[in-house]
């Protein structure tokens, strides 16, 4: 199949690979998919405790060119971002932006569910509540 | 920043992309070509034609290709029916004979590795009241002569069993399956299409009955196919599937693709030539390959059995990588995933699962198929390449990762979606 440049370029060159303290409390980690299906997405952030900004955020994917691709465009997004803020990406934005074609819309959910997860992971680490602080939004 | 983007450097006299995907199919080799081109134009007559010198040419064309072919496989220029490929030849084998021999039996067996045309095929007439025992193989690629024995009864009528699987290139033990069923009276078919001009295969020696061949796999044309049906002991009897004018002995009606016939006669001649020497370079090329990869990378393995194997054929499953991602690293090179992340399914191939490998290798799968036209420096290249993406991907897999810090991958509650 074809790949979009977008694509090819994350896939090439991919952005914020590598891996972050897990145990540290401001690092949340978000591992999502299976092997079996062939794609699981590791993202990683650090979150400054005062601002609730990441800042900085790191993947890992084992899957195809677009899931290696969503979740490295994902990184890219989130980084210098509120939590709150992050959690408003979504998946059809990743769509739009890489030009998945519907075989691969799975791998931007995929990436979706990845912020969720290593932003949720973080909250329960520091005992944030769900709804979103006034002042985070504010930036 | 780390990067996937390849640097292998390209050897002299590599020209890029590389084919390495003989399986699917083969370039045609220039000498077959040259023996087709006449019949396309000057001598175009319909090997029907009984009153002119145009059909008596085009028929006489037809009758060296069928000795051409007979000569390869130790069967007799009456027992070879012109196709139009080897599906065809799967369907017209396989329903031909559950049709013919409906009155004395309605069960047929083959195994589960078996080529789509065949798999279908038999599916379709399990609708029409035959029964199908589909059996397994063992982790080698290979099916227990004891589960064929104890799977066939009274009802009987038909075996149908690869002699090279496509995907793994093992080669099913079939002289002895030919032999059981002629010890049961039972008529053996085969799906030669792998084996046919790569490696030995006599349908005397091998106790075939009906044994499928395709043009475009051999370095053929494609469009063009054969069936090789037995004339004694046992006379098999087929009933046609296509009716028309009578062609092929009633067998097969359709007027003769002449090029075509003429193209794969002359694969077969220069296949018989050439197989002995043909074998033992891509032998030798496959296990130079083989060694490569395995020097340099941890976690990969072969998939199926390598002492009974086609000499071109190397599946090898790179673990903690994804099929599909790899072929884009290596996208100046032709070959197949056992990933089939692009269909709507999501399902890896069967062929891989049907050894008993767990989706995820399957989908870490990549067949490489060397032919005639490959080179050593090519080789080379493909190794060099697929050792630097795999490496490259494996930095970027959290399974890698997880396995080296000793996390065991089976004990995590993975969210499948």
């Amino acid at each position: 199949m074809a790949y979009s440049d977008k694509v090819v370029d994350h896939y090439n060159n991919p952005r914020n690979v590598g891996t972050l303290d897990k145990s540290s409390t401001e690092v949340g980690t978000g591992l999502v998919g299976a092997p079996e299906c062939g794609d699981v997405m590791r993202l990683q952030i650090r979150v400054n405790p005062e601002t609730q900004v990441i800042e900085e955020a790191k993947f890992k994917t084992f899957g195809c060119g677009s899931a290696i691709a969503s979740s490295s465009l994902a990184t890219e997004w989130i980084k210098g971002r509120t939590v709150e803020d992050a959690l408003a990406i979504k998946n059809t934005d990743i769509v739009k932006e890489l030009s998945l074609p519907p075989v691969k819309i799975h791998c931007s959910v995929l990436a979706e569910d990845a912020i969720r997860a290593a932003i949720g992971d973080w909250k329960k680490k520091n005992g944030v509540a769900e709804t979103a602080p006034a002042t985070a939004a504010a930036e | 920043m780390s990067t996937v983007a390849s640097q292998v450097e390209i050897p002299a006299g590599v020209s890029l992309p590389i084919y390495m995907d003989n399986h699917a199919t083969s370039p045609l080799d220039p000498r077959v070509l040259e023996a087709m081109m006449p019949y396309f134009t000057a001598k175009f007559g319909n090997a029907a034609s009984r009153n002119h010198s145009f059909g008596w040419e085009a028929e006489q064309a037809v009758e060296t290709a069928r000795e051409q072919i007979a000569k390869l496989i130790g069967a007799t220029a009456k027992e070879i029916i012109f196709t139009s490929g080897a599906t065809e030849s799967n369907n017209l084998a396989i329903k031909g004979i559950a049709e013919m021999h409906r009155e004395r039996g309605n069960h047929i067996i083959t195994q589960v590795t078996e080529h789509k045309a065949v798999l279908d095929t038999c599916k379709r007439l399990e609708k029409h009241g035959y029964r199908v025992t589909y059996l397994p193989v063992k982790a080698d690629g290979l099916i227990d002569l004891e589960d064929l024995k104890r799977a066939m009864d009274d009802k009987t009528i038909l075996v149908t069993i690869m002699a090279a699987n496509n995907e793994i290139g093992v080669l099913q033990p079939i002289r002895e399956i030919g032999k059981l069923c002629h010890e049961k009276g039972v008529i053996f078919h085969t799906d030669a299409v792998q084996i046919a001009g790569k490696a030995p295969f006599n349908v005397v020696a091998d106790n075939v009955d009906v044994a499928s061949i395709s043009g475009h796999k051999i370095y053929g044309p494609k469009g063009v196919g054969a069936l090789y049906v037995r004339r004694r002991n046992p006379r098999v009897q087929i009933a046609a599937q296509i009716d028309g004018g009578g062609h092929e002995r009633g067998m097969r009606s359709g007027t003769l693709n002449v090029p075509g016939i003429v193209g794969l006669g002359k694969a077969c001649e220069i296949a018989m030539q050439e197989m002995e020497t043909e074998a033992a370079y891509l032998r030798n090329l496959r296990d130079r390959l083989k060694a490569k990869l395995e020097s340099a990378l941890d976690y990969i393995h072969v998939n199926g059995s390598m002492e009974h194997r086609l000499p071109g054929n190397l599946n090898m499953s790179f673990v903690y990588v994804e099929g599909e991602s790899l072929l884009m690293g290596i996208n100046d090179v032709a070959v197949s995933s056992g990933s089939a992340c692009t269909s709507a399914t999501l399902e890896p191939s069967y062929v891989l699962k049907a050894l008993g490998l767990g989706d995820d290798v399957a989908h870490s799968s990549i067949r490489f198929g060397l032919g005639r036209f490959n080179t050593q420096a090519e080789v080379d290249y493909v190794a060099a390449k697929v050792i630097d993406i795999v490496q490259k991907l494996r930095e970027l897999s959290p399974l890698y990762e997880m396995v080296k810090e000793g996390i065991d991958l089976t004990k995590i509650e993975w969210q499948a979606h």
